[in-house]
């Protein structure tokens, strides 16, 4: 060994992951051996049919269930036997996540639904406000920073949840489905802003059905039946997708 | 239809009219059925190109017929097809052809075959990601560009339907 660096371990490496839920009196298998590297700064997909273990795997990421099997280590320190109040500190200093039902606190207004989050992580509350304001308008949400959860659509939580995930500016950020209830022109604004985030070195875990979300991604990991199908990177595409003849691949104009 | 066919013979030598059986068998009723003169004619432009050699079988009363099997040229002209992303607006019917063709023939497996069309239309999806954001502005190719999209998010719907059922 002669002064080569040592390579620095993943920033989440997961080891044969195994986990199930009861359902009645029955164990259901959700996750059955995923391995799985994830390096500093990259951004993931992870897709598959409903019932793959997509959610599963994402919250064994994130600490919120703990493995029946396997390892799961952060920067190669192991963390799946952290207790609840170790995980939920990791999460606070490092994670941001985002939960298919958006979970926000019905009590409080979209800006402090956003501010909070920040604040209690050490944030100061101009520096929360100001990145509280910046968040919402990138995500189109402005007007609705007085609103209360219960006067949003489905769409406008979601992304509400998305603002509170990334106002801590986390090194880490898992999320499930978040362009799940949006229209099509909200769906761009949230995989421009995770676009921007990823740019800027955010690592990124997105699960998802929605194909152009996962295209967005630079790489895309297939879960079935609880295991890894296949692990690709996205490609970019060939010059000739910059002009559009490129759509005469997908679209038959009869001619 | 010549992938058809030799994917067929790459199973087992057969004659003409048990192709025509075997691809009815395989697709069944939705499938559009060549006709038996079809697929004589492929058949002999398959052997021409050298893909297939054809024996003749002298039967007793009847006519001779050929029984055809699949050359070693013909398994590289296979392989090299199913081993290609499937182009073209017809993805779904060339694509599900390889798909249900590949079984038995030992030149690709369905796993790989789906894995890598979903690569294939992942990638095309990142085109198209591109392609809408230099055109930008502009509503009719912006929507040209949503159509293509929602087509292919219904390739890839189709694709986890067809690992759901066959893997």
């Amino acid at each position: 060994m002669t002064g080569s660096e040592p390579t620095p371990p993943p920033l989440l490496a997961a080891d044969d992951l195994v986990r199930s839920h009861l359902s009645g009196s029955t164990l259901i298998p959700a996750v059955r051996g995923v391995s799985l590297r994830i390096d500093r700064g990259e951004f993931v997909a992870v897709t598959g049919p409903s019932g793959a273990g997509k959610t599963t795997l994402l919250h064994l990421l994130g600490g919120l269930l703990r493995p029946d099997e396997g390892e799961l280590r952060l920067d190669g320190r192991r963390v799946d036997r952290l207790r609840e109040a170790a995980w939920a500190r990791l999460r606070r200093r490092r994670y941001g996540i985002v939960f298919q039902s958006g979970n926000l606190l019905s009590d409080f207004s979209v800006a402090d639904n956003i501010e909070l989050t920040a604040v209690l992580a050490g944030m100061s509350t101009r520096t929360a406000r100001e990145r509280r304001q910046e968040l919402l308008a990138d995500l189109g949400l402005a007007h609705k920073a007085t609103a209360g959860p219960g006067e949003l659509s489905g769409g406008e939580r979601q992304r509400v949840a998305l603002a509170r995930a990334l106002v801590n500016r986390p090194e880490l950020l898992l999320a499930d489905e978040p362009t799940g209830n949006l229209d099509s022109r909200s769906t761009r604004d949230v995989l421009a802003l995770l676009s921007r985030y990823h740019e800027q070195g955010t690592t990124i875990v997105l699960v998802t059905h929605d194909a152009r979300a996962a295209s967005t991604a630079d790489r895309v990991v297939s879960l079935f039946d609880g295991r890894i199908a296949d692990d690709a990177r996205v490609e970019e595409p060939p010059a000739a997708w910059r002009s559009a003849t490129g759509i005469r691949d997908v679209i038959d104009f009869g001619g | 239809m010549r992938h058809q066919l030799l994917a067929l013979l790459a199973r087992q030598p057969a004659y003409g009219y048990q192709l025509k059986q075997g691809l009815e068998q395989t697709f069944g009723a939705a499938y559009p059925q060549p006709n038996i003169g079809q697929i004589y004619v492929t058949l002999s432009r398959l052997e021409k190109s050298g893909l297939i050699r054809g024996t003749e079988v002298t039967q007793e009363g009847k006519p001779d017929k050929k029984v055809y099997e699949i050359t070693e040229k013909g398994t590289e002209e296979l392989a090299g097809w199913f081993e290609a992303p499937t182009e073209g607006p017809r993805v779904r019917d060339e694509f599900f052809m390889k798909l249900i063709l590949a079984e038995d023939t030992d030149l690709a497996d369905r796993l790989t075959l789906i894995n890598n069309q979903r690569r294939h239309c992942i990638n095309m999806m990142r085109g198209l990601n591109k392609l809408a954001a230099t055109e930008r502005g502009n509503r009719t190719s912006l929507l040209l560009i949503e159509g293509a999209v929602l087509h292919l998010q219904a390739d890839l719907d189709w694709l986890e339907r067809c690992q759901e059922e066959l893997i």
